[in-house]
């Protein structure tokens, strides 16, 4: 097997287990729902995507009239996934030449959260080979994970499902401290978004805030503050540079 | 209730085409390559600051019981530090958590 793919494939690796947690709970909450087994998993294999799902689920079984309940479900689906345009936007700096249109397109599919984070925190231009490795495991995990929470909710003791969901916060982890410790910009603003989302969860009022727009308020505070005081010196194209 | 196939698949459309348009549109009709100092920095820190801002405090209720998430939060920060790559700090904090989940049931 290719090298890069190999490569994307282990960084992968965590980012599954922790979608295994997740989903596990989403596909339980899709069955208690109403849905079938094979609806709530062909949502997680269509949309990839957490908070995006949550709210989707909501809205589906909300039984509004079909026409509001589908314009209901643009607009929170729009909200609350925005924030992927700018992480899409931010890793199109990343993006090595073998990058074409058709493997952007497919690549962009399962630009998440955690799987844009891993992409763009490599010190490298990124290559598709590394990219479709990336993708796999958090697939995988992110509908077996469903398949699994609709089938059998209980089946597995929440011992296991406790102990997973924290790999991928283990994995966010390990990507923030080395840079921060090497760059203090980095820390700095790593701090601010961490102050902004605490009182965006813990203040009242503020936490009424949905999770998809404190993330996009958190990272455009934070960078902005951090691309005002600690502007990156001649910072060349695929911006790796040390910050000032 | 359970819901029709038909409602679930329109509403199933309009779900994954608005998520996938969002992801796609921007990562795919971007090239340029962006000049302004400003702009480049700010992107170069946005990663950072989304991943902190998901990790604190959510990683505090991502196991059912804030104390045992605290030790997996320690052990993660302690692993990261030494420089442990993504997978041995991610499994390490899964065993940290195991082991807060024993350590609970003992006393």
């Amino acid at each position: 097997m290719n090298k890069l793919f190999m490569k994307g494939l282990k960084h992968g690796l965590p980012i599954g287990l922790g979608y295994l947690s997740v989903s596990f709970a989403f596909g339980t909450q899709c069955t208690d729902s109403g849905l079938t087994i094979l609806q709530a998993l062909l949502i997680s294999m269509t949309n990839l995507t957490s908070a995006g799902q949550l709210a989707g689920l909501q809205v589906m079984v909300s039984q509004a009239a079909l026409a509001s309940g589908l314009i209901e479900m643009a607009l929170t689906q729009f909200i609350i996934n925005l924030r992927y345009a700018l992480m899409g936007l931010s890793l199109t700096q990343k993006l090595g030449p073998t990058m074409n249109t058709p493997r952007r397109m497919l690549f962009s599919f399962a630009n998440t959260d955690e799987i844009f984070a891993v992409a763009a925190s490599q010190p490298e231009k990124l290559h598709h080979h590394y990219l479709y490795g990336l993708m796999v495991m958090p697939y995988i995990g992110w509908s077996l994970g469903t398949l699994l929470g609709a089938a059998a909710g209980a089946i597995l003791p929440a011992f296991i499902t406790g102990a997973l969901g924290i790999a991928i916060y283990g994995m966010f982890i390990a990507i923030v401290i080395p840079p921060a410790r090497k760059e203090k910009a980095i820390a700095i603003v790593a701090l601010i978004a961490i102050a902004i989302s605490v009182a965006f969860r813990y203040i009242p009022g503020l936490n009424a805030v949905s999770g998809g727009f404190v993330v996009i308020i958190c990272a455009v505070v934070a960078a902005t503050v951090g691309a005002l005081l600690f502007p990156m010196k001649d910072a060349p194209a695929d911006g790796t540079e040390v910050a000032a | 209730m359970t819901l029709t196939w038909p409602t679930y698949f329109l509403y199933l459309a309009v779900m994954a085409g608005v998520t996938y348009l969002i992801r796609m549109l921007p990562l795919t009709v971007f090239r340029r390559e962006i000049k302004s100092v400003f702009i480049k920095s700010f992107l170069h820190y946005v990663p950072y600051a989304v991943l902190a801002a998901m990790t604190i405090p959510g990683v505090l209720e991502s196991t059912g019981d804030i104390r045992t998430a605290a030790a997996g939060l320690v052990v993660a920060v302690v692993m990261a530090w030494r420089g442990h790559g993504l997978l041995t700090v991610a499994i390490a904090a899964c065993c940290g958590v195991a082991a807060a989940q024993g350590l609970l049931l003992l006393i």
